[in-house]
């Protein structure tokens, strides 16, 4: 139990925990204190000077003060106004507003502070027009002209072990810049981008442009498929309360901007769980590598590949729900639906920046044409002006099961393959909750389960420096695990780098739920019950080439990967 | 309680590296903090334009500067020192200064970068190798600096003055660089309290013809008019004499931000871009004083350390005499 101190805020008493920050209880209060450069997941860096506060008679910043004993603080006057006011025309100074091409368009932190702070525009004209920007693996992409040096986005990529962001020069020269070092990697996780207050980092949003353009000329069939973790967050960018967004409502919204079929990837994920939990049987039964390591996460795979590449056969071969889907669609449903795959523009709706990487690498042979994330798929619903609480919901033209849908919170791969594999082993069903280990936002989670004659070890993570953590325990000893889970994504796929912004654990473990709210009320509650699922494996799946194809890959050791910088 | 802290605390004696903290209560923090390793560091960056008292200090008090630097050494067991000097000073004491402190637990550091360099935080991160930038504070080094240990920094004249009080030989004064229009430019040890105009009537440097002075730094150090000098020096213990009629006012002001835009590290935004777009209303041909002041005041309220603080407050000083010249002389 921490310390209760008494403070004073703008006259008011109250009594709280000492060793929370003002910032920390400002955002508690719900009082009026800005800010843009703090962020709840990582240091406080407090250089953007937008939350200052006075306290005897000194301004100090909000987010790096922690309260104590008798403190009186005062959050507004002309003094603390006129302080953050010209902080802020100093920030606007250098930032690029093209606010049609940005995500966050509608919900703009910067525009909001600049009506509250009665900021018509800056007096001041950019001092950036000759910086570069740059381009990481057609994932992620740095705007120079609009980034404020906060360094959000450095930080959150040392948190994730990466370090591939730096920051170059001093004073004035101060700049961002992709890592030269060839040891260093980005794995496009966009944890840069959702910890980016400015839209400086964003995904890469050419796939954006181009669906624009397809949508007026028509003359491909647009196939859109929906990510698990979309639902449990799209909501955010319309202010609707979580869990009210369906699937449903976004099909319509979909079918309203033009696509003509829309799809679940949960379908793919419980054909992904299908094979994975026979993969793991496998490898137990013949002695086969373990533990097996899952590669739902492109970055994550990307991680071994470029860092780790001594774990590649402990990756499960079984392909992403993504890639999984996409095939089933051009080479099953195409052809069951008299459809030529050549008229098809398949349009995956991700999560996460990583997938459009994942979607480009050369063995999918474009499969999926274009991948948008949460964040685009927002703004192009409201440059189109389709809000989608305002629409019926439509179903989906393809089952899923509630087994797929829990692969956007992290350990639901995990839990799903489970539940299946107890099924192959034990010929049973689980019981509802067996797995219920594996969720939560802890960085590790392991248990033991007995299945069957097998006791697993087990393990999910999320984040990657826990991932390398655990790398490096298994380095130790090989047997510690037979399963793990990876996501690079604190929480998983629900926080992942083309998620809504803000994002926080709070707001994570809200989108957690939206997903584990939906398996409980599920009634296919397991890839092994999908009737889709069944379908497919007594038909197209039966051909063990098709098999092959359609749900197995490979990985290879990579190296550093050219990223363009181009001058804008 | 420790015998020395206890005479420094009696003493009085504030830092003299131009911040004014209360060296006994400094000193008595870093005793008081728990941990199995501690650093002291002496702070001879001296980075002030037109500032060289620590220099005077260790070109004729040197020994005994070390000697109240090895005080501090001596209060915890396992203590490493860290001698910090800047370039130039470094070049001219490393071998004096190594022979002295031959076999004592110390090492000796030349400074890498420039002005922000003597900022204690940024020193440290020097050491450890890091970006040259301030940390947030607190926490303080005596609690937590280098390596996260407990560090206690002093500056170069403050170890003097410790040593003269272990002596019994403190009797209040301090150094005083000064600099400028006058006629006997030099370093003097004076009163701790003396009063500005005292200063410059001791030294035989009180000019009949108008001026102003800056006090407590060439670039940080505010400006003053003649009116307000029954007041001591605040900062480095420095004062620059400006001949009024002479002194290119604006001019100086360029030279000021020119300075500061090429010393400040980028961390924060009121920093690297206040003082940018300062630099940019000054270079103008009709320069909006109003706008100006509003960004010095921002400087001065919100930056991040005292860089930008002491630029602001330099600044905001020197417009204001500006201002009033210019409306005096039409």
């Amino acid at each position: 139990m921490d310390n209760l101190v008494k403070i004073k805020i703008d006259g008011k008493d109250f009594e709280l925990a000492s060793n929370l920050s003002i910032l920390d209880v400002s955002k508690n209060l719900n009082l009026d204190i800005p800010y843009l450069c703090d962020h709840p997941d990582l240091d406080v860096r407090a250089n953007c000077r937008m939350c200052m506060v006075e306290i005897k008679g000194k301004l100090v910043p909000a987010c790096s003060t922690k309260i104590s004993e008798g403190m009186e603080i005062i959050t507004q006057s002309e003094r603390i106004h006129k302080t953050r006011k010209s902080n802020l025309e100093l920030i606007m100074a250098n930032h690029q507003q093209d606010c049609f091409h940005c995500p966050y368009f509608g919900s703009c932190q910067l525009k909001n502070l600049m009506k509250t702070y009665g900021l018509n525009a800056s007096a001041f004209s950019s001092r950036k027009k000759n910086r570069e920007d740059f381009s990481m693996g057609k994932s992620v992409v740095f705007k120079s002209q609009k980034c404020m040096e906060c360094r959000a986005c450095v930080s959150a990529c040392e948190k994730q072990g990466i370090n591939f962001l730096e920051i170059d020069g001093n004073g004035l020269e101060i700049k961002i810049i992709p890592s030269l070092n060839k040891n260093k990697d980005c794995v496009y996780c966009g944890q840069c981008v959702s910890h980016c207050p400015v839209g400086a980092m964003l995904p890469d949003m050419s796939d954006l442009e181009e669906i624009e353009k397809l949508l007026k000329e028509k003359k491909y069939i647009l196939i859109a498929q929906i990510a698990p973790a979309i639902r449990a967050s799209l909501g955010e960018e319309f202010k609707i309360p979580y869990g009210q967004l369906t699937v449903g409502h976004i099909s319509t919204g979909l079918k309203a901007l033009g696509f003509q079929y829309v799809f679940d990837v949960s379908t793919g994920a419980d054909l992904t769980t299908m094979e994975e939990a026979q993969e793991l049987i496998e490898r137990i039964e013949h002695n086969g590598k373990l533990p097996l390591l899952t590669s739902c996460c492109p970055a994550w795979v990307k991680y071994v590949e470029f860092y780790r590449p001594e774990f590649i056969n402990n990756l499960t071969t079984v392909r992403s729900p993504q890639m999984i889907m996409s095939n089933v669609i051009k080479s099953y449903w195409a052809k069951e639906n008299k459809i030529k795959s050549a008229n098809i523009k398949l349009v995956s709706i991700m999560p996460c920046t990583a997938k459009k990487y994942e979607a480009n690498r050369p063995e999918f042979k474009k499969l999926v044409d274009y991948v948008l994330t949460t964040r685009e798929l927002a703004l192009l619903l409201k440059r189109h002006q389709v809000m989608p609480e305002k629409l019926k919901e439509s179903s989906l033209d393809a089952l899923f099961s509630s087994s797929g849908v829990i692969y956007g919170a992290s350990g639901g791969v995990m839990e799903s393959a489970l539940r299946t594999a107890y099924y192959l082993i034990t010929g049973k069903e689980p019981q509802e909750i067996a797995f219920e280990k594996m969720r939560g936002l802890e960085g590790c989670r392991q248990a033991k389960y007995k299945i069957g004659k097998y006791t697993l070890n087990v393990a999910a993570v999320s984040g990657l420096k826990n991932a390398e953590n655990l790398l490096q325990k298994i380095k130790a000893d090989s047997k510690l695990y037979d399963y793990v889970e990876i996501m690079a994504c604190p929480g998983g796929c629900l926080s992942g780098g083309g998620q809504p912004v803000p994002v926080n654990d709070e707001i994570r473990k809200k989108r957690a739920n939206v997903l584990y709210q939906l398996d409980k009320k599920s009634e296919i509650k397991y890839a092994h019950d999908n009737p889709f699922v069944k379908e497919i494996y007594k038909t197209f799946l039966k051909d063990e080439k098709n098999r092959k194809t359609v749900c197995h890959t490979q990985y290879a050791k990579k190296k550093k990967e050219g990223h363009i910088i181009k001058k804008i | 309680m420790n015998e020395i802290i206890e005479k420094i605390k009696q003493s009085g004696l504030k830092g003299r590296g131009g911040a004014n903290f209360p060296v006994g209560i400094k000193w008595e923090i870093f005793n008081a903090t728990l941990a199995n390793k501690k650093y002291v560091i002496m702070n001879a960056a001296e980075g002030e334009p037109d500032v060289f008292k620590d220099r005077y200090i260790l070109e004729n008090h040197l020994e005994e500067t070390l000697k109240g630097f090895k005080l501090a050494l001596d209060l915890f067991e396992n203590t490493q020192g860290y001698i910090f000097l800047n370039k130039s000073l470094y070049d001219l004491l490393e071998n004096k200064i190594r022979k002295f402190v031959n076999k004592w637990p110390v090492n000796l550091v030349k400074e890498k970068g420039g002005y922000l360099n003597g900022e204690e935080t940024v020193l440290i991160e020097s050491i450890e190798g890091h970006r040259l930038e301030p940390r947030i504070k607190p926490p303080y080094p005596p609690e937590k600096g280098l390596w996260q240990f407990p560090t206690l920094i002093n500056n170069v004249e403050t170890f003097y003055h410790v040593y003269q009080i272990s002596q019994n030989q403190y009797h209040q004064t301090r150094f005083y660089s000064l600099t400028g229009d006058l006629n006997n430019i030099g370093v003097y040890e004076l009163k701790e309290d003396s009063n500005i105009l005292e200063i410059l009537k001791q030294t035989k440097n009180l000019s009949e013809k108008p001026f102003f002075v800056q006090v407590g730094g060439g670039a940080s150090g505010i400006f003053l008019e003649q009116e307000n000098l029954d007041q001591p020096i605040s900062g480095a213990g420095s004062l620059i004499v400006y001949d009024t009629n002479k002194t290119d006012k604006i001019k100086l002001l360029k030279k000021i931000l020119s300075f500061f835009l090429k010393e400040n590290c980028g961390q924060c935004v009121p920093c690297r871009e206040g003082i940018y777009r300062l630099n940019e209303l000054i270079l103008k041909k009709s320069i909006d004083w109003l706008k100006a002041k509003e960004l010095c005041q921002t400087l001065k309220e919100s930056s991040f350390c005292g860089l930008g603080v002491g630029c602001g407050m330099a600044c905001e000083s020197l417009i204001d005499i500006i201002v009033k010249f210019n409306q005096a002389n039409g």
